[in-house]
């Protein structure tokens, strides 16, 4: 399965990622390559198969309903990029 | 104090106990072997000097008051992705190159509680994306056995600092390999466990369906005094496994018999011993074979018809939990945010496309490809099913055999630089040791010999669901019958 | 009226809060108000590292919530991960449930201004909220805070069952008194504890649905008619000019009342929805949900249906006394001890004097100064004839003041000390009858000459001369007698 440079600036835009368009051959054919070996997925029958999403057939553990967590915030925060009365600050978002 | 290189923990532990040495002595050792051995190693991305001393001291007055156990004063190295608080944690990536951790991960908290001595942090490939642990951002990690060859990945630096001596055992995360692989180029004796044995609390993710943490060590019976303390059911976890705790080294310590493995049925998968493994990996393990019918082990042809699928699946699953596993790494709360950006969409995009490598990008466009809209079937649900058959195929196995056996990796370590061209073939090279993450397996790499030139050589044993202490002690028969797992890289060896 | 040419539909997506102590996946506080980031935990925040680990009383209230609406309750149901990027999301990805929700089915029956309609539910399912970004200035920049972040909301979803505003908003009310009695909410709107999205179309008569539009984060009953109001009107005039809906998601300025397209949900065509490899699946047992229906309040309608049975009520007080669970149980403890036969007095008092007085003073009945049981005695001190009507009133004003709630013997104490006790002593009475007969032999006269008014007259200065104490009946069968 190819992969157009268009595809490719769109999945980078889903993943925040910002691609100078100088490497996006390079890339393009790097990415070919895994599509390529993945795609021997197709060969195989899996028709009445269950996906299996975990390695392990646990059923999900729940916890008890109980507050546990003290305030952390100043020790959470000494390595945010930007602070500002405890909050995190970001370029301003537009809803 | 007697040189201690290249000790194993069990030897530590007795030395610790008989007062032939302190647990501070062995950590100022390692301190010194560690700043000897970066400039041409580079395993270790930082070390606290301050702490482990601290911990040693803490370690020796436990021992002083005849508390403390087999682990206690032992100086331990930790990979780089697990929190360590206090201590920096980056996961070998610029992303967090200044990340201080808030918090220990489960099993850093229970290796401290056994009393071990936290030396330092080993680089890794960056996320643990990658199989040579040269995608770090804190450079090049050389193999103690080869300077020019790779030391594997991505738990390179781990296998590099036990395997040169410099700690006696490390932790490492096995996501594909990752624990195994590079156990297997540096020659040293590394097992990733059932899924859920060993709390992912604290461990950064890469494929959480696919992640384990696992012991490295000079031999099977240090990896089952590891991993006696890093195993157990954590409630932080919700797949960690309600498993009771075990003693993984109850087998070990049994008399020797002539024939110990008597009644041991190892499975041969044809797909092991097929094309494209290099001749003295395949002869190191044939002749590894004869060793282990010698213990008595009998050995019966095996089939896991799908397996050859699942490095394809493999490279979808994992890519694609690991796209959305490292969303949270975005420059707001934490870690790298880009200097210049003009919005917020920008912000994120130049924070990411700076933060990350090259390799974890590819693996995030991947991943965000796969799970697209359109493709999620193709790929992503057929790769679901696809690792239900590999399970499958595991557990119609074992209703032959006892355990798995073959080469961890088709090659020995390659040259620096050699794979970084060509990702497709550094992925095919994972082709037998991702089967037991897809099925949740415990798998160990066991060292079996040597090339001409003097490069490892790693056999792999593959087992049922928690088959961790029967594993352990087939390898542990085999060390004692074989002397490969002592053999040391003259290269580094300290005075 | 040109909107007769048009069909409108709706379907709402409503994100309860549910009102859990602790987190859908922390231990973390998920009280309203604490100052930013503090109820922030290593989960909430995304550190690397964290896991989550699930609720069981987000769970709990998820079955409670299934069981009332009648809905199926899966014994499986999988969390997944809804990528996309935004500041108050630390994550990158919401953890929700896509494919198999925890709740699937049901419906809500509601009662509009054309009759009766039951809402039928797609499903509902356990999610965490986002946290919040303030968009004050701070230099230009926006401030994240994550207090709400992974807080347990429980998304309703209908089908697109409702045909007007006006269908929406009764719907929502019940929707809202629901949650709130089967307490899984606080209902607590200004908080943000319960949110709709509406998803609107237009068509006309017989033709297939209409592109829907998501109007986010409704907050209010009358946001919420508003905007949808508007933005009906808005795809109308759209279609009418020759235009074409585009399915988006908007948003509702209140300043301005009007609907605009929302700038970041550019990636809501693509949230790559995947199983969380993080959660395995929710396992419910029938012996689970046996155990929360065993302990289920009795719900609204039912309960409704009981009182027009058991106390003989009108359908109109009914459903107003079940308005809320409090309310409800406020009339049955009163109504249980004035007895059956006198629960319509009670009734009457609750709709009218105590609602009034809980709207006047802008609190609910659990907080009322005035208890059921107090309110039960001063009925009682009604119906013996202690007090009137009216100076029962001014006992309930006395009372509502004291907030002695506990004290039931206040209201004998209340009417002593104001002195609001009726003359029923039939010789003060006569006396005071007598005495006024014979200083208005006029008017006495008029009476007996038939004048209707005269009659009234005199009853009027006797309950003067009583100071209002005198029963009314009495004084009137006295006069009778007298005037013969």
């Amino acid at each position: 399965m190819a992969l157009s440079q268009n595809e490719i600036q769109r999945v980078a835009h889903l993943a925040r990622i910002k691609i100078d368009d100088a490497i996006l051959p390079r890339l393009q054919q790097q990415l070919d390559s895994i599509l390529d070996m993945i795609d021997a997925l197709s060969k195989i029958n899996t028709d009445g198969v269950a996906p299996m999403a975990h390695a392990q057939p646990l059923a999900l553990p729940l916890r008890e309903d109980r507050v546990i967590e003290p305030d952390r915030r100043d020790h959470y925060q000494q390595g945010a990029p930007a602070v500002q009365d405890g909050l995190y600050l970001v370029p301003k978002v537009i809803e | 104090m007697k040189d201690f290189a290249f000790a194993t923990v069990a030897e530590l532990s007795a030395a610790l106990a008989a007062r032939q040495c302190s647990a501070l002595e062995l950590t100022d050792a390692a301190l010194a072997k560690i700043a000897a051995a970066q400039p041409t190693l580079n395993a270790f991305v930082s070390v606290d000097p301050d702490g482990a001393r601290a911990a040693a001291k803490a370690a020796d007055a436990a021992r002083a008051k005849g508390e403390g156990g087999a682990l206690t004063g032992i100086p331990i190295a930790q990979k780089d992705l697990f929190m360590t608080e206090g201590l920096r944690t980056t996961c070998s990536s610029k992303m967090l190159a200044n990340f201080v951790a808030p918090y220990d991960a489960h099993i850093v908290t229970a290796l401290k509680q056994a009393g071990t001595v936290l030396i330092g942090k080993t680089a890794m490939d960056e996320f643990a994306m990658g199989s040579s642990t040269e995608t770090s951002f804190f450079g090049i990690v050389h193999n103690p056995w080869q300077p020019e060859a790779v030391p594997g990945g991505s738990s390179g630096g781990s296998a590099v600092a036990v395997a040169a001596g410099l700690v006696p055992a490390a932790t490492g995360s096995d996501t594909g390999g990752s624990i195994r692989q590079p156990a297997s180029f540096c020659g040293i004796t590394g097992i990733k466990p059932t899924y859920g044995i060993c709390s992912r609390y604290g461990m950064v993710a890469f494929a959480s369906s696919l992640d384990q943490a696992g012991p490295m060590a000079r031999s099977a019976e240090d990896c089952a005094l590891l991993l006696t303390a890093m195993a157990g059911h954590d409630v932080r976890d919700a797949t960690s496994l309600p498993h009771p705790k075990e003693d993984y080294s109850r087998e070990l310590a049994q008399p020797a018999a002539a024939k110990p493995l008597e009644g041991v049925r190892i499975g041969l998968p044809d797909a092991f011993f097929g094309d494209g493994i290099d001749a003295p990996v395949l002869a190191a393990v044939e002749a590894a074979l004869v060793e282990l019918r010698a213990l008595g082990a009998a050995t019966v042809p095996v089939s896991l018809p799908n397996i050859d699928y699942s490095v394809p699946t493999y490279y979808v699953l994992a890519p694609a939990e690991a796209s959305s596993n490292l969303s949270r790494f975005d420059g707001v709360r934490y870690g790298h945010r880009a200097a210049q950006y003009t919005d917020l969409f920008d912000m994120y995009q130049k924070t990411r496309a700076e933060g990350f490598g090259d390799e974890v990008k590819r693996r995030i466009l991947v991943g965000t490809y796969v799970l697209s809209h359109g493709y999620y079937d193709a790929y992503y649900l057929k790769a679901q099913k696809v690792r239900r058959l590999i399970a499958d195929d595991y557990q119609a196995a074992f209703a032959q055999c006892d355990v798995i056996l073959g080469p961890t990796v088709p090659t020995t370590a390659p040259s620096l630089g050699a794979q970084m061209q060509d990702p497709i073939q550094m992925y095919l090279n994972d082709i037998f040791t991702i089967g037991a993450n897809l099925a949740g397996l415990p798998a160990m790499s066991v060292p079996c010999g040597f090339t001409p030139n003097g490069l490892p050589i790693g056999m792999q044993l593959q087992g049922p669901y928690f088959s961790e202490a029967r594993l352990l002690n087939i390898a542990h028969r085999f060390q004692q019958a074989t002397d490969w797992h002592r053999r040391t890289p003259k290269e580094t060896r300290h005075a | 009226m040109r909107e007769r040419t048009w069909e409108v539909v709706i379907g709402l997506e409503t994100h309860a809060q549910l009102s859990t102590a602790s987190k859908m996946f922390s231990g973390a506080s998920t009280a309203f108000g604490a100052a930013p980031n503090t109820q922030a935990s290593a989960v909430d925040l995304a550190l690397p590292g964290v896991l989550p680990v699930a609720n069981v009383g987000a769970v709990e209230r998820a079955i409670r919530f299934g069981l009332a609406v009648g809905a199926t309750i899966n014994p499986t149901s999988i969390f997944a991960r809804k990528n996309y990027f935004y500041p108050d999301l630390p994550k990158g990805y919401q953890i929700s449930q896509f494919e198999v929700p925890v709740v699937q089915g049901g419906g809500l029956t509601i009662t509009t201004s054309t009759g009766q309609k039951t809402v039928r539910l797609t499903r509902a399912h356990l999610e965490e909220d986002a946290g919040k970004s303030l968009h004050e200035d701070f230099h230009g920049m926006t401030g994240i805070d994550l207090n709400r972040a992974g807080t347990p909301l429980l998304e309703i979803v209908t089908e697109p069952d409702m045909a007007s505003a006006e269908e929406a908003i009764v719907y929502a009310k019940a929707l809202h008194a629901l949650v709130c009695w089967i307490d899984i909410c606080d209902g607590n709107m200004q908080e943000g504890s319960f949110r709709c999205d509406a998803n609107v179309s237009v068509r006309r008569p017989g033709e297939p649905l209409g592109t829907r539009c998501e109007i986010k984060n409704l907050n209010s009953f009358r946001f919420m008619e508003k905007a949808i109001e508007f933005e009906v009107r808005r795809q109308i005039e759209l279609i009418e000019d020759g235009g074409r809906v585009v399915q988006e998601t908007r948003l509702f300025d209140p300043d301005t009342g009007e609907t605009r397209a929302m700038r970041s949900k550019e990636d809501a065509h693509d949230y790559r929805y995947f199983p969380d490899p993080d959660l395995p699946p929710l396992m419910i047992g029938a012996d689970w949900i046996a155990r929360v229906a065993r302990d289920m309040p009795e719900l609204p309608t039912a309960m409704a249906a009981r009182f027009i049975a058991d106390y003989a009520l009108p359908a109109y007080d009914a459903e107003q006394l079940t308005a809320s669970l409090a309310f409800a149980r406020y009339f049955e403890t009163a109504a249980n001890i004035v007895g059956k036969a006198n629960a319509k007095t009670v009734a009457n008092w609750m709709i009218g004097e105590l609602s009034a007085a809980l709207n006047r003073h802008e609190i609910s009945v659990e907080n009322a100064p005035i208890s059921p049981e107090q309110l039960a005695a001063l009925i009682a001190r009604v119906q013996d004839g202690t007090v009137s009507n009216k100076g029962g009133k001014d006992v309930f004003e006395a009372l509502w003041q004291s907030g002695a709630r506990d004290d039931v013997s206040a209201i004998d104490r209340i009417i002593a000390e104001r002195g609001l006790q009726q003359i029923s002593d039939t010789g003060a009475l006569e006396k005071m009858v007598d005495d006024v007969l014979a200083q208005n032999p006029a008017i006495v006269a008029e009476v007996r000459a038939g004048k209707e008014k005269a009659f009234n007259s005199l009853v009027g200065q006797i309950m003067k001369a009583s100071r209002g104490k005198a029963n009314p009946a009495q004084v009137n069968a006295l006069l009778k007698k007298k005037l013969g």
